[in-house]
This record gives C-alpha cells, structure tokens and sequence, in this order.
C-alpha cells in the first residue's frame, strides 16, 4: 500500500469538520488572508499553474492555465462558477467535501476569485443533493459572518459574493456551458465552443468553472507550495485524487490516493477485494462514462495516459467494481438508461441515438432481441460519437460499444436464449 | 481574404464567413435544418457535417469558420456515411405521416433522404408518440412529432421578433417545441416560423390542406400590404382549379431580399390576398339613380367622357395601389394632356400600425412613387372644392369615400359632384356612391413596379389575367383618352417605364432588367451599400 499523505480528506474525521471554528482552529482561512494581503494576483495564478493542478470534474485541465485566460482588460464584470452538480454514476467525492469540508472549499474559491478579479462566485450544486446543501449553505453563512466573504475580506477593500444555487435535477447541467445556461435561467443546452467561457460565459462575461475537488485543493497549495504539490502527483499532474469506489466491493467508499495508484491495488487493497471472495467481471473506471474493463484489465495505473492508452478515462475517478454475478445485458440496460434520459436533447443523434439504443437494449433484456441487434448498437453509437454538441454522445456511446465488444458472448447467448443463465450459473 | 478549397475547387472568402456559406459560394449545396442565414447558429441538427482535413472529427460546416489553406470535403465516404447517419436518427421517431402532410413536397426531410438517405430501415422499435394538431396560435398549428427541434422557430420569436413565445421542454427525444404556458404565438410576424420549419411540424393554418404544393405556381411580386415593399412569391393554383372554386391564390410566401425584408414578411401582408379573388367588380357598371347595374366598356368609355364635357372642372385622385406605369399614364393624360391642376394622390387605405421590423404605417405600396412623379397630397383641396360644387366630375382610383371622409361627407360629396367615376377592383360600401364603375386588375394580374417608402423600384409580374372584364389602369386610362381622340402609344408596361425614365430625370438609368432582383434605389448611383445575404441584418431594416 503506497504511503500517500492525504489532503482534501485528511480532517474528515474530525468532529465537526463542517463548522468554521474547526476549519479556522486548524489554520483554515490563513491561505486566503495570505493571499489576499501578501500576494498579488498574477503570482496566485503562477503559483497554481506551478503546482501541476489540474481538472478533477474530468477533463483534466490545467487549472492555473484556466484562469489564465480570463481577459485582464474586460470591461464586463468576471464570474468564477463552481461546478458541484456531480451527477456523474458512480461518483460520490464532491459530495463529501461539501459535507465535511466546506470551508476549504471557500477558502479555494476566494483565493481563485482573488486570482482571476472576481468579485461574484456561484456554485451550483446538484438539487438531490440536499444534505450538502444545508451543510454548504451552512458553512457559507458562517464565511459572511466572520467576514470571509461579503464586503472588504480580511480587512482588505476586496469583496466578494457567493451565491449558491441548486440545480433541478438534470444531468446535462454538469457540463459546464450547460450549467451556465441553468445559471441564467434557460434550459440546460450545452453551448457551441467557441466561444470559451473564459471569454464569453455566463451572462456573456469572462467566466471561470472549476469543480469541488480542483478548488478544494488550492489552500493547500498556497499554504505549503506548488512544489510540495505537484510532488504528491506525477509528471504534469499535482497532488492526489479522491477516487469514489463501489459496487460489488467489501469496503465501498471515498480513497484518497495518488494519482496513478493501480487500479488492481484500489479494489484489491484499498477497498478490501470484491464482496464474498466472488470473482471480479468488470471494472468502470472513471464514472459510467468511461469505457468498461474486463478484470484481466485492472492491473494499470489510474492516470489519464495510461487508461486513455487502455481505451478508457480516468473522468471523475468513479470506480465502479462488478463480480461474476452481474448480468452485463443488465448492467448496459441501465447505463443506456440513464443516458436516455439525461440527453440534453439538443442535437439530433445523441437525442435521437440514446433512445433508440434503450428500446433495443430493453427488448433484448426482455428477451426479444435479434441477431442483428448488436452490430446496430454498435453502429448507431459509432453514429453518435464524436458528431454531437457536446461530450455527452461520445459518453453515450462508449458503455454500448465497449460492453458489447468487450461481453460479446454474453449478449449473444441472451439473445440465443432470452435469459441470462450466465449469471445464475456463476452464482451457483 | 483567406482562401480554402472545397471538394477540390479553391474559393476565397471573407474572413469569418463559414464554410456552408463558403460552399454556397462556391457552388456547393452542404444541406442543413438548423442553420438558416437570418438566425444565430444552432448547430444542433448535425446534418451539415463535412470533413475538414487535420480535424479528427468531421466540423459542422454551418459554424465552423472558414481558415486559409482549409481543405473541405463535403461528399467523400465518410461525409455521406455521417450524413445518412443523421437522416437516420431524424426519422426514427418520425411518425412518416407524408401522405397527410401539408410540407410533403417541399419538405427537408424528404428532400433530403431522396438525396442523401435512401438505406433500408432498421428501426424496429415503437416510436415516441408527442401531440399532434395543436393550434399555437392563430395562424400556426403544431405537429410535435414532425418536428426535427433544429430550434429555427424558437430563434425566430427570440432573435427577430423578440416576443419570445417558443421553447423547447422536456429532455431527450422527449424534447418537444411549445409555446410559452399562458402564451400564443401570436406576434405579427408568426407565418415566418412556418416558411423555415424545414419540416411539415408548422404549418399554415389558413393554407393547410387547401392544395398540394406541387400544383402551385409561383410568381415573384411586390407584397401591396404597405409601403415596405416586402419582396414576395403569388403561390396559385393553376393545375387543379377544381380543389379551389374561384380561388386562384392559395398563399403567399416572402422572397429574399436582403435590402428590403431579408428573409420575411410580416402576416398582415402575408394573408392579404384573399381579395385577389373574392369581392372583385368583374364588369362596367353605371348608376340609374337607384342600383349600380352592368354597363358596356363602349357605354363608359362614350357616355363618360365627362372630361371632355367638363375639363376645368376635373379633379382626379390616384390611389397609391396602382404601378408607376398607371400613375405614369395618369399623369401623361391628366396633366400632360389634359391639363388638370386639380389632381391629387391618396392612399386608399388609413395608415396603420408600424414596427423596427418591418411593417410601415403607410399600408399601400406606391405613395413614394406617386410622390416622385410630382403628384401632390392635396386630396382634402379636392374634397373641400367638390363640397362647394366647384368639381363636376371627380374619378377616383379605387377609394372608399365613406371609409376615408366618413358618410355624411362622402355624401355630400357624391351629391355635389355631377358624374363621380369610380376605377377600382374591390366592391365595398362607397364605390356604390359612383355613377360610372370601371373595373381594373389587381397587382397579382399586372406587370410592373413599385417604388417602395424609401424610393427603391421594384418590379411586380403578372401571375395570371385579369378577372372578368378587368383591366390595369393604364389600359384603361389609354383607351378611354383614345375615344377622346389622344394617343398614348404604350402597348404595355416595359415600354410605359422606358418612357416614363426618358421623361423623369430621378428614374435616370433605370430598367425593368437593372431592376433586377433586389430592386434600384431612386437617384442611386452608387451600389456600395448593397449587402448580400451574407452579412446580415440591414441596419434599416431592425
Ligand atoms: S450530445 Fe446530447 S447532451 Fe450533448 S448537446 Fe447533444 S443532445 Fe445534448
Ligand atoms: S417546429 Fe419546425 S422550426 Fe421549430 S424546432 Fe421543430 S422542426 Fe424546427
Ligand atoms: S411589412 Fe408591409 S410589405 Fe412587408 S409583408 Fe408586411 S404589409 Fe407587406
Ligand atoms: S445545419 Fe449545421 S448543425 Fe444544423
């Protein structure tokens, strides 16, 4: 087990790690007050670029650069969005910072504000989230109350609001251009890029989006240094990650780890092995977005390089772990599903795609599927990547095409007999 | 400019312009259902994939700019593959209701798959059922299962009208266009969102199911409904009468004109066309003191030649309905030849709402002309004379006295007037206060031009004859002064605009050819302004 010191979830034991005197008791708040009074902006912005931050909602960008492009001459007022709609299946991480660690993700946003000269922040947080947003709501009043946030901050003429607001349910409002639109009041329709938010976001001004766990991060980056950060990580990508692991595991739950840590030790060790000593099927690595690996896969590191060189992404680092007893004609069922239904509707084949493939892949479940049918699906996810708005459709199409590909015999021995004698067999 | 090549043929283009354009340019039909030249760009229909060399994926070609030394492909394998992919996934819930469809025929969707589509079906699954046959408002219904939700409709209300009543609601290919709770799609351009649906999910309400558009005519025109001049198609029917007794005009639809109405037209003029066919005078008549009865051409071309009876006291008011031509013949008998003074120009209709958009207060199409060929708005002169018996005969072109003046004076009027002579092609109230009625053609049955509220010629085309023993005023004018012995050699109306361009130095250099299709500019000798369809909204016209 690699010695890996935590960050984000180093104090999430502690009692009452939500309340400020906690955070404050323990140093929090010092980065932001250092930053605010000691440092100018450009060094903020030098300091995370330094520290190898990157993304973690991910797309895996790097942080500093982000805020790098945010114009120094805008007439318009400049927005920092934080984006904690974390809707992604099989991810849990943002969620527990919003409970257990709100102030460090506070302090993140104002030294982030402070870093691109913003003075209005939102975060929008997924609207089933409602235990974190009492607890966020929370902390945020707690932050005004002691003057961390609202007019003149640490005695400083620097002011800055935060609006929280809670989204109403879709998926598609976690894609960041999306979220913006739900921002202004319009239905979430992921945007055309260009323009990029940094340039035209949200009410047409210079916006920067980060997510929870990337802003949660950089107080503890100013506090010991872009160097000891980008250390922790590997080459061109600091510090650790929180990988959120479930399904058929004994220990399912949050892991902080490096970057890189194998995915084969995560389950194996971090997370106790698969439930009952079963044998392990299949593996998502990074949210059910991410293409599937079969379990003689899993011995490979978790960073973007390695899983993209697999077929794969690392994506939101949800590990989601599936013994012999899973069906996968079930388990596509309802991935496909939840794409059916999260479809922004925007763009025809995605819209029009996602729907078509749960019809199929629903009558193939129910036992009436044809011959045919997989090379459709298939075909018609091979349609939808790479031709649609936004990264959704290529979301869409790799559980079919990888599932599929990869189960083949499976889907075809439901098809051949209409059950899944597969899975029973296994159990027996 | 940069430079790009498409399928193979170099082009330069503007910078910014993209690549659909630049393939319009360049010969090169990229087809399309969100994109449209007078709305944002969506680009959420996929159909105008292609593929640009060094981009793994394929671009969509309506919001992609184009870049110097760019290579665009737009019918290799892989486009075609993508497109037919497309054209798949729009007609998977497509209910296929063709034969009942009001656009069959001039459909994208069936355009499109005869082009691009042609695969065998695969679809074995029940298709999503949405809600069909909804009235959205007064002049547009709703078909939620043809539509392709390329969101065209919901710029429309948003971008153009700004009235905002479209949307779209639900996710997924549960997405659903609708109006507004509590709303209607009743702003005064709403007929706009029918002409680029690119799909039969909106559709006319006062067109459909009245004829199939294969059997239509088209005839490019002039809309009369104001002084715009919105450039417009006469869509009649001309192979099947019997579907439509007595009506030949079945709708009218815009045509492009960047300089005047861009890509529309506003619905007061869009539904103006029912009088081409209904309520007409087909004949002659005469007044015997109680009823209008029919009368011979020989009756009132003889028996009226009040103006030869009464010259000095001859008044004559022009409508600014008619062409140039007929103003110009009027003015060539009347003044020229006759001699009149008391001759004015008037509009037969009350001036009405005006908008940033397009609609003009003035709701006639020729009064700019009528001005630029000297005649004076002195009507009310004309009236108070006629009030105090000092006009014998008064010919009027089409107006209603008592919509204009109010009955009691109208009457008066009437009474005072010895032999009041009345050209016009619409009955109505006060044409009955007439002795002698001269039926003329409507704008749909002539040739010639308009000069629109800022002086720009543009030409109308005759669609088909006159109704009944109906004529253009011009024709009228001409052979009524021939049985008063004056020749007016014009035998129609290119050669009434030659001469009347010989003679009236502001029409300098003009022809029905130079007309062209965006029409010319009174006295504008530099073309610099013109835009092309390219490059947006004129500033004179939002
Ligand atoms: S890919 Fe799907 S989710 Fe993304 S814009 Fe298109 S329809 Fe919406
Ligand atoms: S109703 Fe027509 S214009 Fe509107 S979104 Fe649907 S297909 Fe497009
Ligand atoms: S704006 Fe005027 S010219 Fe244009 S369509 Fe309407 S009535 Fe006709
Ligand atoms: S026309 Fe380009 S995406 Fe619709």
């Amino acid at each position: 087990m690699s010695a890996c010191p935590k960050i984000l979830s180093q104090h999430f034991d502690v009692p009452n790690a939500h309340k400020i005197e906690v955070y404050c008791s323990r140093g929090g708040y010092t980065s932001a007050r250092k930053v605010l009074t000691e440092m100018g902006a450009e060094q903020v912005i030098e300091e995370v670029k330094k520290s190898n931050l990157r993304g973690l909602g991910g797309a895996g960008f790097p942080t500093g650069m982000k805020w790098g492009f945010i114009p120094r001459q805008s007439k318009k007022p400049c927005y920092v969005v934080i984006n904690a709609d974390e809707g992604e299946p099989g991810t849990f991480k943002d969620r527990y910072i919003l409970c257990l660690d709100p102030h460090a993700l506070i302090e993140g946003v104002i030294i982030a504000c402070f870093a691109v000269k913003s003075h209005k922040a939102f975060i929008y947080i997924r609207g089933e989230y409602v235990e974190p947003v009492r607890i966020f709501r929370g902390a945020v009043e707690e932050a005004y109350e002691k003057g961390f946030l609202g007019k003149g901050i640490f005695g400083t003429d620097y002011s800055l609001d935060l609006i929280i607001h809670v989204g109403a349910g879709a998926y598609i409002c976690g894609e960041e251009t999306a979220l913006l639109d739900s921002l202004e009041g319009k239905k979430g329709f992921p945007r055309l890029k260009p323009p990029f938010p940094a340039v035209k976001g949200l009410f047409n001004s210079p916006t920067v989006i980060n997510n929870v766990e990337t802003l949660a991060c950089v107080p503890h980056i100013i506090n010991k240094g872009a160097e000891w950060f980008s250390k922790l990580g590997c080459e061109k990508n600091g510090g650790t990650r929180l990988y959120s692991v479930s399904g058929h595991v004994k220990k399912p739950g949050l892991y902080e780890l490096p970057l890189g840590t194998s995915l084969k030790e995560i389950i194996y060790e971090h997370a106790g092995g698969i439930r009952q000593d079963l044998i392990l099927k299949a593996v998502i690595p990074g949210g059910i977005s991410s293409s599937i690996l079969k379990a003689n896969e899993i011995d490979i590191r978790m960073d973007f390089n390695s899983l993209a060189a697999a077929g794969t992404m690392l994506g939101s680092a949800g590990i989601m772990v599936m013994d012999e007893t899973t069906c996968m004609v079930k388990a596509l069922l309802v991935a496909t599903r939840f794409f059916a239904h999260e479809s922004c509707g925007q763009c025809s084949p995605c819209r029009e795609g996602t729907g078509w493939i749960l019809k199929i892949v629903e009558r193939i479940w129910e036992g009436k599927g044809r011959p045919q049918d997989l090379d459709n699906l298939i075909d018609i996810s091979q349609n939808i990547e790479g031709n649609t708005i936004c990264a959704f459709g290529d979301a869409a199409a790799s559980p079919v095409i990888s599932y599929i590909k990869k189960f083949r015999g499976e889907f075809e021995h439901h098809i051949k007999t209409g059950s899944c004698d597969l899975v029973e067999a296994a159990l027996k | 400019m940069p430079t790009l090549k498409i399928d193979g043929k170099d082009i330069a283009v503007p910078a910014g312009t993209s690549i659909i354009e630049a393939a319009k340019k360049a010969g090169t039909f990229i087809p399309h259902y969100c994109y449209h030249p007078g709305l944002s760009v969506a680009g959420n229909c996929r159909m105008c994939l292609v593929e640009v060399e060094k981009s793994p994926k394929l671009q969509i070609s309506c919001f992609i700019p184009v870049a110097d030394g760019m290579v665009v492909h737009t019918e290799n394998d892989r486009v075609k593959e993508a497109r037919e992919a497309v054209l798949e996934f729009l007609l998977v819930n497509h209910p296929l209701d063709c034969p009942v469809c009001d656009q069959s025929g001039e459909c994208e969707l069936q355009n499109y798959y005869m082009n691009y589509g042609l695969y065998e079906s695969r679809l074995f699954e029940d298709k999503v059922k949405k809600e069909k046959v909804v009235p959205i408002g007064p002049t547009v219904m709703l078909d939620g299962e043809r539509c392709v939700l390329c969101s065209r409709c919901v710029r429309f209300c948003d971008e153009v009208t700004g009235t905002h009543e479209m949307g779209i609601v639900n996710r997924g290919d549960h997405a659903e266009i609708t109006v507004a709770p509590g709303k209607e799609l009743d702003n005064a351009y709403s007929g706009n969102t029918v002409d680029i649906c690119p799909v039969g999910a909106l559709t006319d309400r006062d067109f459909r199911f009245k004829c199939r558009v294969w059997f239509l005519e088209k005839t490019s025109s002039i809309c009369p409904g104001c002084s715009r001049g919105c450039n417009i198609e006469i869509h009649w029917n001309k192979e099947r009468p019997y579907q439509t007794p007595n009506e030949r005009v079945m709708r009218l639809k815009p045509r492009v004109n960047p300089e005047v109405n861009q890509w529309w037209i506003c619905d007061e003029g869009r539904y103006n066309y029912h009088f081409i066919d209904q309520n007409r005078v087909l004949y002659p008549m005469k007044n015997n003191g109680k009823d209008l009865v029919q009368a011979s051409w020989q009756e009132v071309m003889e028996e009226g030649s009040w103006v030869m009876k009464e010259l000095q006291n001859t008044a004559v008011i022009v409508s600014t309905d008619v062409t140039l031509e007929d103003l110009w013949i009027a003015k060539e008998l009347f003044i020229h030849k006759l001699g009149i003074q008391t001759i004015a120009y008037l509009p037969t209709k009350k001036s009405g709402e005006e908008d940033h958009l397009l609609r003009k207060s003035d709701k006639t199409p020729n009064t700019k002309g009528a001005q630029a060929l000297g005649f004076e708005a002195k009507a009310n002169e004309i009236f108070s004379l006629a009030e105090a018996g000092k006009i014998k005969t008064l010919i009027l072109f089409g107006h209603n006295l008592i919509d204009l003046l109010g009955k009691e004076r109208a009457q008066k009027i009437a009474e005072k007037v010895d032999s009041m002579v009345w050209i016009g092609s619409n009955q109505h109230e006060g044409m009955n206060l007439a002795k002698w009625i001269i039926p003329s053609s409507v704008y749909a049955e002539k040739d010639g031009t308009f000069m629109n509220y800022e002086g720009r010629v543009q030409r109308i085309f005759k669609a088909f004859p006159a109704l009944g023993e109906s004529k253009a005023e011009w024709q009228i004018l001409k052979e009524w002064a021939q049985h008063i012995g004056i020749n007016l050699p014009y035998e129609n109306s290119s050669v009434i605009f030659e001469k009347m361009v010989q003679a009236e130095s502001a029409f300098n250099g003009m022809s029905y050819q130079k007309l062209g299709e965006e029409g010319v500019l009174l006295n504008d000798s530099k073309d610099e302004g013109r835009g092309t369809m390219d490059d947006g909204r004129k500033k004179h016209v939002l």
